[in-house]
């Protein structure tokens, strides 16, 4: 997996590519730490090119939703969801939990 | 039948992911029952590596892969703690987000989306067996 975070002026993009899983899983929760200790709650994930997330990355998702929506100061949102990947996200229940957008545009405006 | 073995940690996840999936797409599976077979797959094998021997490069995982024109059997052998599936709780999938608990997400995606899972623990072997039935 490579992951990558751009600055915006009202929000973070987080983009990853490859696989999600146990093994890659702690780099996504690094990157979306260190965004939240330098106080950037306004998260976007383009999961365009993510091919494959297990529960240990939606584990990841949970736990930095938590941390961002605290004190109503943030939130993780979802863009460019894959099929395959959305199909998870609504069997673990977390489409409810995640505003989903189908472009990076109105993720970011949505800030 | 065809079985390998690979090292019980979190870089074997993407290898045995290939094998497997590479049997199932020579069975005739592709899009979206192919994500399910290898999510099944990547799950049961991070459970082993997690819970049965506690953490990374302890023990192996044996993986063997059986097709027939309607399905794929693969089961995953460990060494390592028994294991019970009835230890762990049915996640809460409409719980708050406050109140999600982080685990049995991954037990609860391999009962979703595979035909057939189940748990065997006998002579300090975990045998974990499933199935996918290929629909045309």
């Amino acid at each position: 997996m490579e992951i990558s975070s751009t600055q915006y002026k009202r929000c973070n993009v987080v983009k990853a590519i490859g696989r999600v899983d146990s093994a890659s899983a702690p780099q996504l929760h690094e990157l979306f730490n260190k965004l939240m200790e330098d106080n950037q709650f306004h998260i976007v994930f383009n999961m365009n090119d993510v091919s494959f997330i297990s529960s240990a990355g939606l584990r990841v998702l949970i736990s930095t939703q938590k941390i961002c929506k605290r004190f109503n100061r943030g939130e993780l949102v979802l863009t460019n969801v894959p099929e395959n990947i959305k199909a998870a996200l609504d069997l673990a229940g977390f489409t409810a939990l995640f505003k989903i957008f189908d472009n990076e545009v109105s993720a970011v405006g949505y800030f | 039948m065809e079985t390998l073995t690979f090292p019980g940690n979190y870089s074997s996840l993407v290898k045995i992911g290939d094998f497997v999936t590479q049997a199932a797409r020579s069975l005739g599976f592709d899009g979206f029952e192919l994500y399910k077979i290898e999510t099944a797959v990547d799950e049961a094998c991070s459970n082993i590596i997690e819970h049965a021997y506690g953490q990374e490069d302890i023990g192996e995982i044996e993986v063997s892969v059986f097709t027939d024109p309607e399905k794929i059997t693969i089961t995953l052998t460990d060494f390592g703690l028994p294991f019970n599936p009835k230890n762990v709780k049915k996640p809460n999938l409409s719980s708050k987000l406050k109140d999600r608990d982080d685990h049995g997400l991954g037990i609860y995606m391999m009962k979703q989306w595979m035909d057939v899972v189940n748990f065997e623990s006998q002579n300090e072997k975990n045998i974990l067996t499933m199935v996918k039935l290929f629909k045309e």
